[in-house]
């Protein structure tokens, strides 16, 4: 099929892809160049694509003086709870409606992604006074249990699609040998789903490790804010930081980008499970 | 139908009642009640709890908390601010949704042709994705930025602009500005639903047309196109519905300025309840946002359910 491409074809194709290519990657690599530069090349007249001299000036800003690494510290905190505690409920609720008798499990499937589609701000200003009822305003735990609800639907979803696909021998197998329902979710099932739990995990991860808006509502010192808060918050008093902004902007996303990068094919297989018919 | 639910129907009907396990084991219902709960809480009962504030003069201000009626919607209905960010809203809404439904389905016709280096494309894609929107909206800060931004650099060089344009900071261009970073994020991750759903398109049929001596582009309008329009309208409408709801963008980037142009429903719900702290007027606004919202939903729903029909 490839050989006997047209010239134009392949033009068109090499063309496209190297197109979408830039358009992807290349603000961030002006990112990536830009805290590296000096701020008197960053305000030159005319811009340089390539960082010379190169400098760490900006990184250092970041972390000596705006103590960047405590809202990664808090970030790493809450995206790691969130994503371990989804994983567990998500886990148990798909499971049962994948394997038990659960009648009408496609109403209550849909209940729950519907659920996801409630717009967040119509749910920040009751919370908010909820979490100060129950004096969990700017903690980890308020932020961590509102994360939880946010990515549970679509863990549930994926985590279940993957659960089906499971024959059901097993479940036969085990009941013969007398594993309980819960051992046999545990030790059977859920090591054989390592990779859609990866999957998932990550997703619901990426998701709590962007979040703006309950972060932003919710939490009100450097102790629990997380990355997002705080580079909202980079500005001087008269003028922008640019520089320290792509610092910061690197050291948050490079570790996603190569996450991303390493479980690049399951993590489009898992988000678009959802919205494909075979 | 997604393809997981496409499960042997024939298994759980042969599994009623029966059960895998024995009666005495858990009830299976029990394995729901920690996900319920955490949807119970922390999704559910704001927004009825919403429903309610809606109606009160609620306000962390004046300490009141009475019952008033109707009396929000009615100064809503009033309200310019409120008509202002609802049109920004619907606009940015409309062209964002189009734009990245559109250059997200060229993308994804591209990329299902193999070539040479498109592993490392569709890797790349889903750069904008995971970045955090926030960093996306400095990102298109400093690329924009009116003095030293490289993009009035670029198309001055280019000579598409003969003086430095102000993007975000004027009334004309701030709108336009934050739809293109808008557009910029989400269309790659477009372009790879579609492209799963392209892929899902059985290749024979494609194949037939072609020996028919069908036309490329005959080929992606007759065959192509009507098959992937279930894909299509569905990835379309979660994305509108998601767009519906800005917020980082606007408020990282403008805050909803400059003199109000970018103001949309979710930055203006949000100052109104932390800049305020008016929780029952604020509440009515994220209110009509759902309502609106769910309009969306369920008219769209039953359109896209009449097509299908119509197409069999």
């Amino acid at each position: 099929m490839n050989d006997d491409r047209p010239l134009v074809q392949s033009l068109v194709l090499y063309l496209g892809g190297s197109l979408i290519l830039l358009w992807s990657g290349g603000p961030f690599l002006w990112q990536l160049s830009t805290s590296f530069q000096l701020d008197r090349e960053l305000t030159a007249d005319t811009p340089r694509f390539l960082p010379s001299p190169a400098t760490l000036e900006h990184y250092r800003n970041i972390f000596v003086e705006k103590q960047f690494q405590d809202y990664v510290v808090n970030s790493l905190i809450v995206a790691s709870l969130t994503t371990l505690v989804c994983l567990l409920i998500g886990a148990l609720a798909a499971f049962a409606l994948s394997r038990l008798d659960i009648k009408n499990r496609f109403g209550v499937l849909g209940l729950v992604l519907s659920i996801s589609m409630f717009p967040q701000i119509a749910l920040v200003g009751p919370l908010y006074l909820v979490a100060s009822e129950f004096g969990l305003l700017d903690t980890f735990t308020g932020l961590v249990i509102t994360y939880v609800a946010l990515g549970l639907p679509l863990v549930t979803w994926v985590l279940f699609g993957y659960f089906e696909t499971l024959p059901r021998e097993i479940d036969e197998a085990a009941r013969m040998d007398g594993v309980s329902t819960l051992g046999l979710l545990f030790r059977i099932i859920l090591p054989m789903s390592l990779p859609s739990l990866v999957t998932t995990g990550l997703l619901a991860f990426i998701a709590a490790w962007n979040e703006f808006m309950f972060a932003l509502a919710f939490t009100s010192t450097i102790e629990h804010q997380t990355i997002p808060v705080g580079i909202a918050n980079f500005t001087n008093l008269y003028y922008v930081p640019w520089g320290d902004i792509a610092a910061a902007s690197v050291v948050v996303t490079v570790p996603l980008i190569l996450l991303v990068l390493v479980f690049q094919r399951h993590i489009i297989e898992g988000l678009t499970q959802g919205g494909v018919k075979e | 139908m997604p393809s997981v639910l496409a499960a042997p129907a024939g298994l759980s009907s042969a599994r009623k009642g029966a059960g895998l396990f024995p009666r005495r084991a858990l009830p299976p219902w029990l394995l729901l009640v920690p996900a319920f709960v955490s949807l119970g809480s922390v999704s559910v009962y704001p927004i009825v709890n919403g429903l309610w504030l809606s109606l009160t003069n609620t306000s962390l201000v004046t300490q009141e908390h009475d019952f008033v009626g109707l009396a929000n919607y009615a100064l809503l209905w009033d309200d310019p601010t409120f008509w202002n960010a609802w049109r920004h809203t619907l606009i940015f809404t409309l062209v964002s949704t189009l734009a990245e439904t559109l250059i997200g389905l060229a993308m994804a016709l591209l990329l299902y042709e193999p070539f040479s280096g498109r592993a490392v494309v569709r890797a790349a894609m889903l750069v904008p994705w995971a970045m955090p929107t926030v960093v996306t909206s400095k990102m298109f800060g400093w690329l924009f930025d009116g003095q030293h931004g490289l993009v009035n650099y670029l198309l001055l060089q280019v000579g598409l602009i003969d003086a430095n344009v102000n993007w975000y900071g004027s009334v004309d261009n701030a709108l336009g500005t934050i739809i293109f970073a808008d557009v910029w994020k989400t269309t790659p991750f477009m372009a790879l639903l579609l492209l799963a759903g392209l892929h899902t398109i059985p290749a024979s049929l494609v194949e037939a047309a072609r020996m028919d001596g069908g036309k490329a582009f005959a080929i992606f309008w007759y065959v192509r196109l009507p098959l992937l329009l279930p894909t299509l309208l569905i990835a379309g409408l979660f994305r509108a519905l998601d767009a519906f709801r800005v917020f980082d963008l606007v408020y990282v980037l403008t805050g909803g300025g400059p003199a109000d142009s970018t103001e949309t429903l979710s930055t203006l719900s949000y100052k109104i309840f932390f800049s305020t702290l008016q929780f029952g007027y604020g509440s009515a606004i994220s209110t009509a946002m759902f309502v609106t919202e769910a309009i969306i939903a369920v008219g769209f729903g039953l359109f896209v359910m009449r097509q299908m029909r119509r197409a069999g």
